[in-house]
């Protein structure tokens, strides 16, 4: 039985295709076959993360069109041969999913696959609607912030109501929060939303807490996902959420600001 | 938390002024929103608040969208436990 992932969250630049980058290669390091679907038309960017934006030949709509087959389109990991990743259209068209299209290439991929990562882009138009639309599960990507929590119960209504699952009545989404970008010190400083509040709010499963990083430019600069750096409290951050997402139970880490000094404690900074 | 990070948060705790706006804001989207979608999430989150005081079976809390002439009107109701006597503690 294969699984549909959406990586969704309403608002942009909030760590949706940094997340599906690292979430894909973490099953995938755990012996899943996974395919990541890069859903942003116009505003390819998973290949970057993924690094193989220089094997990009045929993409997404290219696939729905016809003018290749599937296993054209994919690309494998050269880390994790049990990886593929489909790049988005670089075209302008902003029709060039279709649903019928979108649910054809879905369907095939679900015969070769075990987890199939949705990478939505930003907003609630078409491209995200069709990114979550096939769902079975959706991870929500937020940042301790009022607009991106704002959007991001936009969303969950979204996720209730116009999916299949929604209309058909095929039982819910389940539905898991990603809090990333968290810091713990600004948390404790009393100028950053919480965990708890953020889970309040917006009254889901909480699947994991990514800290503000440095190691995820750097990562990105290198075309690798920071899951792979083992030393990053991200990395080890994201490879916790993907064992919660296959039902493992680990505690929350990097929820405390890190100790400093005797000065530093005392005379704050920093 | 250090001696100027104290007064430093004493000034400004604009993660709590954050929240209680959203939790307004969000309150009022989702009402808008219309239709039932919202009301599974409103209807958990009421009955953890009375939780909070009273111990409630989650069927005891009951709650509906519905019109009274030309507006609509939000119904909620909660049976109490038989002899509740008003404390609950922590
Ligand atoms: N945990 C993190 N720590 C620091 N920077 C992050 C983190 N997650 C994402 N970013 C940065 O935020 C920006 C947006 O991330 P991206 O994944 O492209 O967002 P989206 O796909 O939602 O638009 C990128 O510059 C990325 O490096
Ligand atoms: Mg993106």
């Amino acid at each position: 039985m294969s699984e549909v992932i959406v990586v969704t969250s309403g608002k942009g630049g909030v760590g949706k295709t940094t997340t599906s980058a690292s979430i894909a290669m973490g099953l995938a390091r755990r012996g899943h076959k996974v395919v990541v679907i890069d859903f942003d038309v116009g505003l390819r960017n998973l290949d970057l993360i993924m690094g193989c934006e220089r094997r990009v030949v045929y993409d997404f709509v290219n696939v729905i069109n016809g003018d290749c087959t599937l296993k054209q389109a994919l690309i494998k990991d050269k880390r994790q041969e049990n990886l593929s990743i489909l790049a988005a259209s670089q075209t302008r068209d902003k029709d060039a999913l279709t649903q019928e299209g979108v649910e054809r290439v879905l369907n095939e991929l679900r015969e070769e696959f075990d987890y199939i990562i949705c990478d939505s882009p930003a907003g609630i138009e078409k491209g995200a609607f069709l990114a979550m639309y096939f769902a079975d599960r959706a991870v929500v990507v937020v940042n301790p912030e009022v607009s991106s929590v704002r959007d991001s119960d936009r969303i969950l209504g979204l996720l209730a109501s116009k999916t299949r699952r929604a209309e058909s009545g095929d039982g819910k989404i389940a539905e898991h929060l990603l809090l990333t970008r968290y810091s713990a010190k600004r948390v404790a400083d009393g100028d950053m939303l919480s965990l708890k509040d953020v889970e309040e709010i917006l009254g889901i499963q909480v699947l994991g807490v990514i800290p503000e990083s440095e190691e995820v430019l750097q990562s990105s600069n290198s075309g690798n996902p920071v899951i792979l750096d083992a030393d990053s409290n991200a990395g080890q951050a994201y490879d916790d959420a993907v064992a919660r997402l296959l039902g493992e139970n680990r505690p929350l880490r990097f929820m405390e600001p890190e100790k400093k000094g005797l000065l530093k404690r005392l005379f704050g900074g920093g | 938390m250090g001696l100027l990070d104290l007064f430093r948060s004493k000034q400004k705790n604009t993660a709590n002024l954050a929240k209680q706006r959203l939790q307004i804001i969000i309150a009022q989207g989702r009402v808008e929103r219309g239709g039932p979608d919202y009301l599974p999430m409103l209807k958990r989150e009421l009955l953890e608040v009375i939780r909070k005081y009273v111990h409630v079976d989650p069927d005891a809390v009951e709650v509906n969208l519905g019109t009274e002439g030309d507006h609509e009107v939000l119904e909620m109701n909660v049976v109490l436990p038989e002899r509740s006597n008003g404390s609950a503690g922590a």
